[in-house]
């Protein structure tokens, strides 16, 4: 049996380094699990400085007597490997713990514990925490925007329609497989704009008509996203052939359309379509200001989207294009048989990438007075009977953004590995 | 064979002809029906509004053409700002993604998570709106640091008062030449004879030394002014004096360069990954010790990796910088394609002006970009 060194945990005294250690791991953390969730101050008889200290001092102390390498117990190896490499990293670990400890309880009980919902009006909110009340009055407006409140049905129903219609491609039998490239590249998109048309804009077969001004909320980020993404992939793509020609007239007519959409802000994009594109068209010739924004997205994006599947162009080896040329294939043949599949095929991370940058961009079309989610947060908050509930109203826009964004890109995500061919 | 090359040609060159045709004719008849007229002149006249905050001399009486300018250097200073932040929260991010701490890898990774899939947009207006919107009122404002004050209204600091600015200044300049020439003979001994000159003690010591010698012998001199809590009326109260930023600034700088530190973040991840693991043992196996492993051989590939996409983030946060307007912070789209449209109704002018910028903007940054990266490639024998 050798003697204790504090200052050298070695394996001779595994048992002893290892309970001591985890007993000052152990108060140090209670230390500051009861500072945050009781606000109870165990070590308050100590000054106020050494109290504030003291659980982070105990933890390194603790942590340093555990730091034992090839101790032989498997979950020990394993925290040491993990969050315990050196005093550095130990130090680090107890400041994450410690923040997320402190930061818990008051997220808790704003969120959930001392928050409201019941009742319809802003005296219903009175403890301190969020007052969901807030969302659960302006829900509406927040999905359908100012969309008359006995008409709703038309907009849900255009987006069930529309959902059902998205996963023909998971039932239709394999004999019909290769026709689902047309079917969404072509007769989807048609579909979603007649049924948009004529049920959620209405006028006609006895539907009431509801202006576009009228649209908005969180239906109106899908509409707009929608038909923005299925413009501008084609678009994009032929920007994308156009750029890599050897005709030197429509390579360069590519070259300053993308580089030209690429250099400027959206925003300014938005102020062109609603103030200096009307002055474009004949006087008697009115565009709408929803259409006028949707093609002024589109060719934004399309701008990026050449660029990515340039990229996917440029990846492929020159021998795909030597071997398909000597098949006796013409461009377009070669193109649409053999170089598009696999470059497209290369290139899904970044189209998705592009296509939630341009989810997370159609917020912006409220400079142009469409009010999205966000800009329906915007007209909520100066509402004078809810004032002061911004905090909710972003709160909840950003949870709702995070889980359509996060999806999008976890599915990409699977959406590549299921795709990956080795070369 | 030719004509098959020559007849899309033509008919794209066709077609773009016919559309602005179109466009250029309808705009004239549109303007001659509106009895606008077109041209630049109004650049000279009088704008007549004011502008929140501006880094010039600017009042109402200034002509159109300074309020452009006031305009430009406001979105500079937020790009300015927010690059510099974002980089340093980008490359800690980055750094702590790959740590062998399974926490600080997981904490780093859910930061970029987080706020790469939120709308840009909504984090200004949550930062603006909401998270600001939660200080104290000057009055009740607790200093920090004894002299700095995070109110409602902004974010107040002591002002530096400088005496001689303009020698000060040139002792820097100075010492950055000097710190070149060290640099080039220190590669030429280095290449020479093989000696190795302690380059970045003596570097660090110049950059410090010679402004010091300034204020000794130059005559220069800084003071301080502190911000004072004046009182305007009974219950109004307001800071005067030192450096203010308006809440519109911070919020802005805030949300972008958290926003943009996910993507700078993922470009530093990619490169320190792209380093083969290859470079790091053969280094150490001819007698590299760990910092010349890490400053030889890893950083230099490593940020041939990094610095191209890098600086695509760089132009994206220039370019996001716009949404300035939507919380009424004064840069060029604010106070040129809103403000100054308005009041002149020169809708082609003015918008046209503002693409043309942010375009310029961009391009030289590219064309910089691309020279850089030809500069920088690896010549392959």
């Amino acid at each position: 049996m050798s003697t204790l060194n504090l200052l050298n945990p070695s394996k001779d005294n595994l048992q002893t380094n290892l309970y001591l250690g985890s007993f000052f791991v152990g108060i140090s953390l209670l230390d500051v699990f009861l500072n945050s969730f009781l606000k109870l101050n165990i070590t308050s008889f100590l000054p106020s400085i050494i109290s504030i200290i003291l659980p982070f001092l105990l933890g390194m102390f603790g942590l340093h007597l555990m730091r034992i390498e090839f101790s032989g117990i498997k979950n020990l190896d394993r925290l040491n490997k993990n969050i315990n490499t050196n005093n550095f990293n130990a130090a680090l670990t107890l400041l994450i713990i410690f923040l997320i400890i402190k930061a818990i309880p008051p997220v808790i009980s704003w969120m959930i514990l001392d928050a409201n919902i019941s009742g319809d009006s802003k005296d219903a909110c009175t403890g301190s925490g969020a007052c969901w009340t807030y969302i659960k009055v302006w829900f509406k407006r927040f999905m359908y925007g100012m969309y008359p409140n006995e008409q709703i049905w038309r907009v849900n129903l255009a987006f069930i329609f529309l959902v059902v219609l998205a996963f023909v491609g998971f039932i239709t039998p394999q004999k019909y497989r290769n026709l689902l490239t047309l079917y969404y590249v072509v007769i989807y998109p048609i579909i979603a704009f007649i049924l948009i048309y004529y049920l959620i804009s209405g006028g006609e077969f006895g539907l009431e008509w509801v202006e576009t001004g009228a649209w908005g909320g969180l239906s109106l980020t899908f509409i707009v996203s929608f038909f923005s993404l299925i413009f501008c992939f084609p678009l994009g793509m032929a920007l994308a052939l156009g750029r890599r020609t050897e005709l030197p007239i429509i390579k360069y007519v590519s070259v300053g359309f993308i580089e030209f959409w690429r250099g400027v802000p959206l925003i300014t994009v938005l102020f062109m379509s609603s103030v200096m594109f009307p002055m474009f068209l004949p006087e008697d010739f009115f565009m709408d200001k929803l259409v006028r924004v949707i093609i002024a997205i589109s060719l934004f994006e399309a701008a990026y989207v050449a660029e990515v599947i340039r990229g996917g162009l440029q990846a492929l080896p020159r021998g795909q294009y030597d071997a398909a040329k000597s098949l006796g294939m013409g461009y377009w043949k070669m193109h649409i048989f053999v170089i598009l599949p696999q470059a497209l095929k290369l290139v899904i991370p970044g189209m998705a990438n592009t296509f939630l940058a341009l989810v997370k961009d159609t917020p912006l079309i409220f400079v142009v007075g469409l009010a999205e989610l966000a800009g329906m947060l915007q007209m909520a908050k100066t509402n004078p009977k809810w004032l002061g509930y911004a905090m909710e109203g972003y709160v909840f826009a950003a949870i709702i953004f995070w889980i359509i964004c996060y999806a999008m890109s976890k599915y990409s995500y699977n959406l590549e590995l299921k795709y990956k061919t080795d070369r | 064979m030719k004509l098959k090359k020559i007849l899309p040609q033509l008919a794209t060159l066709f077609v773009v002809v016919l559309i602005f045709g179109f466009f250029t004719m309808n705009a004239q008849l549109n303007m001659e029906n509106r009895g606008i007229d077109f041209g630049y002149g109004f650049l000279t006249q009088e704008s007549s509004f004011d502008v929140q905050f501006s880094l010039i001399e600017y009042s109402g009486s200034d002509s159109y053409g300074r309020a452009y300018l006031v305009g430009l250097l406001n979105t500079l200073l937020v790009s300015v700002l927010g690059i510099i932040i974002c980089t340093i929260i980008g490359v800690i991010i980055g750094i702590a993604r790959l740590s062998p701490n399974y926490l600080i890898r997981t904490t780093a990774a859910w930061y970029v998570e987080f706020f790469r899939n939120i709308p840009l947009l909504l984090q200004i207006f949550f930062w603006y709106y909401a998270a600001l919107r939660a200080l104290p009122l000057p009055q009740d404002a607790e200093a920090i640091f004894g002299a700095s004050y995070l109110t409602i209204k902004g974010f107040y600091t002591p002002s530096l008062i400088w005496e001689n600015l303009d020698i000060f200044i040139y002792s820097v300049i100075a010492a950055i030449v000097a710190i070149v020439f060290v640099r080039i003979h220190a590669k030429k001994l280095r290449e020479n004879q093989g000696k190795h000159l302690p380059v970045l003690n003596i570097s660090i010591a110049i950059l410090f030394l010679l402004p010091l010698l300034t204020f000794l012998f130059g005559g220069v001199n800084v003071g301080y002014e502190t911000p004072e809590l004046k009182q305007l009326a009974k219950t109004s109260f307001k800071f005067e004096g030192g450096l203010s930023i308006p809440p519109e600034l911070l919020s802005l700088v805030i949300a972008l360069s958290l926003y943009t530190a996910t993507f700078v973040a993922e470009c530093v991840r990619a490169g320190i990954q792209g380093v083969g693991k290859g470079q790091r043992e053969a280094a150490a196996s001819i007698g590299l010790n760990r910092k010349q492993v890490l400053n030889l051989i890893i950083m230099p590939q490593a940020l041939r990796i990094i610095i191209p996409p890098t600086t695509n983030q760089y132009l994206n946060l220039t370019k996001n910088s716009s949404l300035a307007a939507a919380i009424a912070y004064p840069d060029l789209v604010l106070v040129f394609a809103g403000t100054a449209l308005m009041q002149t109704g020169k809708a082609i002018e003015i918008v046209s002006i503002t693409m043309l910028t942010y375009l310029t903007l961009s391009l030289s940054i590219s064309f910089f970009m691309n020279w850089y990266n030809a500069k920088i490639a690896i010549v392959e024998k």
